[in-house]
């Protein structure tokens, strides 16, 4: 496969995902400022943008304009607007490499969320935004894996979604247990919900919310979609298919960093885990980026003295 | 029209009703009510449906073509609009006989336009020889002095050409255009041709239409044999410009069909004269780029500097040998409408025969008694630059204003080697579903050659339509839209 048609839909894939989240993190986040709580409203958005748009965060969050920065932000790059439409552009760039049900979703989706053409203050509107994304996205995921052939496509597909996945749910995690370390129930709530996690979290460990449950359950319940460990399995499995694929690629660079993320949600005790949540959320998220950059440098932008050396 | 009282009967005339036979030739009927033998089996088929039966057809055969995304972006917007490319529903026809006469007029015209290349890029004999005079060639828009002395691979300069004939009204069918460059829309004929089996397949049927299903593996042995010679398995690729050319469709489309890979510029490396393309898997290997950009834009290093949609690197290892593109470079000196003038004159040069296909009378706006005869008689006259296509840069004169004849004026004596003119020709009319009536339109044709081992020339092609009513523009960036092709067996 090219390597400028892998890029392109491992981003898409990623931006879809980045989308995704926003959708998620919004509906909780906007779910919880309606209740009365020791918490202020501008903490509650401090944490959203804290997680949602990691640069953009400072002190003093204005209420009143996170949600429609958040969500429809012109400027910004963080927005879901931006991020439907990152993901649509490069689509575009692989419009036949993708199923045509693919494509057309995720235009129509793109021009459901910009035709809203939001005005700062409705908060409404804004949510009928997170709404159509939140359900645009679990449909596109469910046309991709259902219309394309599952092979090095679907796995530069599944990689980007996944390493997006494992990425938003640390700094989701670290807003939440780092930042402010005594929220109630009604916030862990918020987070379970951020993750799409409330009712699954209910079957495995009941309705009792403990913080180091939850966190044990986000970042290490391995048959859970939306937490890291599934994250980081995905990951390894659409490496190894996509290696598998490219005998002649030297790939022990990449095999051993996603060997090392996968050691750390595997056999780093759990109390260890807790204690430090800060040091070892920053880990996963660096050893991420390495790895990006690993796999960039392996399959799309190799320099072609190495390229010659096999 | 008349009908006669059979056939009125059947209720399906009422659309044929308005059907008027002008000057120009007519590709239906000979006389009203008298359609030419090729047609008959259409006609009948005509006068059996009425105008909600055509209706039906068409937007059955328009979603058909959205479908099959056969679209094309519309310039100016950020919104993502793609349009469905506007067609016909009937089909035009050609028989047997005429087709014959086209593809051995197309065969030595396409011979000859090569022979000429290749002679203007080496020796240059043909203007030695006084026939052509070296400063219109020369000065061609697209002579490339960098293909100088260079060898293309087997000789071959126009791997694919898709030359423009019109019918004049004595029905002959004369060439307007050679189009030798990057010409584009073979897409529409595969793709409106599927359409039509769908939509008429009875007719289909009785009339013994000849294929061109074959276009993409006759395509793909075309290229493959342009390949060095010490590749077995060449790799051949479609390089194209990206996502947001108007033409992406076909790129993609051809793409598909021949199973090869869809590359952009970026996308190519060039290593010591080697072209490889970036794959996952590492660098391949590319023997054959089907290009469709243009000359200027495939290497910053050589052409236009500015250019990111080619690779750095890629003339040099053309001129190493290792890499082949169809359509060679530098092909455009041959289809500037100053040359077209002389094409009669280099047949029979090259191959000491008299043209098979007539050629339209062209006047050149840099001979000054031919300039000023032209400019008083503006408005008879069809003026076009000549290094420009798809209709732009055109006038027309019966159709024009005073002021545009005067902006006209002014461009030719300012830049006469750029303007050619030619009398004003009544393009022949073929049957349109408009409106719920049938009403003739003017049309021209399109067929597509491919030029590798032999000359190859698919039995159909593009007819374009003006849409249009009495418009004679058929381009599609101006009004047009197209019609399936139908070739006759005997």
């Amino acid at each position: 496969m090219l390597s400028r048609v892998a890029d392109s839909l491992y981003w898409m894939s990623r931006y879809s995902e980045r989308a995704d989240n926003a959708s998620r993190v919004l509906k909780a986040t906007y779910g919880l400022i309606l209740n009365p709580a020791k918490f202020s409203t501008e903490e509650r958005w401090f944490r959203a943008v804290s997680s949602l748009a990691p640069g953009a965060a400072s002190s003093n969050v204005d209420a009143q304009r996170a949600l429609f920065l958040l969500v429809a932000d012109p400027e910004g790059t963080f927005s879901i607007v931006k991020c439907i439409s990152g993901a649509r552009e490069n689509a575009r760039q692989v419009r036949e490499e993708i199923s045509s049900e693919m494509w057309e979703h995720l235009n129509r989706l793109f021009h459901d969320v910009t035709g809203f053409e939001l005005q700062p203050d409705d908060d409404a509107g804004a949510m009928r935004v997170v709404s159509v994304v939140r359900e645009g996205s679990y449909r596109f995921n469910g046309i991709t894996a259902a219309t394309i052939n599952h092979d090095e496509a679907w796995h530069f597909i599944q990689l980007g979604k996944y390493i997006e996945r494992a990425c938003n749910l640390c700094v989701l995690l670290d807003a939440y247990f780092v930042i402010d370390r005594h929220a109630d129930d009604l916030d862990w709530v918020g987070l379970l919900n951020s993750c799409a996690a409330f009712e699954a979290y209910c079957k495995a460990c009941t309705a009792e919310l403990k913080p180091e449950r939850i966190a044990n359950f986000l970042l290490l319940k391995p048959e859970f979609p939306y937490s890291v460990r599934y994250s980081l399995d995905r990951m390894h499995e659409a490496l190894t298919s996509i290696s598998n694929l490219s005998l002649s690629r030297r790939t022990e660079k990449v095999e051993r960093l996603i060997g090392r993320l996968r050691a750390m949600v595997a056999y780093v005790p759990v109390g260890e885990i807790i204690a430090e949540l800060h040091k070892y959320l920053a880990a996963i998220i660096e050893q991420c980026r390495e790895l990006d950059a690993a796999v960039h440098e392996l399959y799309i932008e190799y320099p072609i003295e190495v390229a010659f050396q096999h | 029209m008349i009908i006669d009282t059979d056939a009125s009967d059947r209720g399906g005339a009422e659309t044929l009703r308005r059907y008027e036979l002008k000057s120009a030739y007519d590709e239906m009927f000979r006389a009203v009510g008298h359609p030419r033998k090729q047609y008959r089996e259409l006609y009948n088929l005509l006068l059996s449906l009425g105008p909600d039966e055509l209706r039906r057809s068409k937007r059955e055969a328009d979603q058909s073509f959205f479908n099959q995304g056969i679209t094309f972006t519309v310039y100016g917007s950020d919104k993502g609009t793609e349009q469905i490319f506007p067609h016909d529903l009937l089909p035009r026809i050609i028989t047997a006989a005429e087709w014959e006469r086209i593809e051995r007029g197309l065969t030595q015209r396409i011979t000859a336009l090569n022979l000429f290349l290749k002679d203007v890029y080496h020796e240059g004999k043909i203007i030695e020889d006084g026939v052509v005079p070296g400063n219109i060639v020369y000065t061609c828009k697209h002579y490339r002095r960098e293909m100088r002395g260079i060898k293309v691979p087997r000789d071959v300069y126009i791997t694919v050409v898709g030359t423009d004939l019109i019918r004049n009204p004595e029905g002959n069918f004369v060439v307007l255009e050679d189009n030798l460059r990057v010409p584009s829309g073979v897409s529409y004929m595969l793709t409106s041709r599927r359409v039509m089996k769908q939509i008429f397949p009875g007719l289909f049927q009785k009339c013994r239409v000849r294929p061109i299903e074959h276009y993409s593996q006759a395509l793909l042995s075309t290229l493959r044999f342009l390949a060095p010679e010490d590749r077995s398995e060449p790799t051949v690729v479609l390089l194209t410009p990206g996502a947001y050319n108007s033409a992406y469709f076909e790129h993609a489309y051809l793409a598909r069909q021949m199973g090869i890979e869809l590359v952009e510029g970026r996308d190519l490396v060039v290593h010591d004269n080697i072209v490889y393309m970036r794959t996952t898997f590492g660098l391949q290997r590319v023997d054959v780029i089907y290009r469709r950009i243009d000359d200027d834009y495939l290497d910053p290093l050589v052409f236009e500097s500015g250019s990111a949609l080619g690779a750095v690197g890629l003339f040099n290892a053309y001129r190493a040998g290792n890499i082949a593109f169809a359509n060679a470079l530098g092909t455009g000196v041959a289809d500037d409408k100053a040359i077209y003038a002389y094409v009669p004159k280099i047949i029979s040069y090259y191959l000491d025969q008299d043209p098979i296909l007539e050629s339209v009378e062209t006047l050149l706006m840099s001979d000054p008694a031919q300039r000023d005869y032209v400019c008083q008689k503006l408005d008879e006259y069809v003026v076009k630059a000549v290094g420009e296509s798809g209709g732009y840069g055109m006038l027309i004169g019966p159709h024009s204003t005073e002021q545009e004849r005067s902006e006209f004026r002014e461009k030719i004596s300012a830049q006469p080697r750029n303007y050619i003119a030619q009398p004003t020709i009544n393009l022949s009319t073929a049957p349109c579903f408009v409106d719920g009536t049938i009403e003739p339109r003017h049309v021209d044709l399109r067929p597509y050659v491919l030029y590798g081992e032999k000359i190859t020339i698919i039995p159909g092609g593009l007819t374009r339509v003006a849409l249009r009513k009495g418009s004679l523009v058929v381009n599609s960036s101006q009004g047009g839209g197209s019609k399936d092709t139908w070739v006759l067996q005997n």
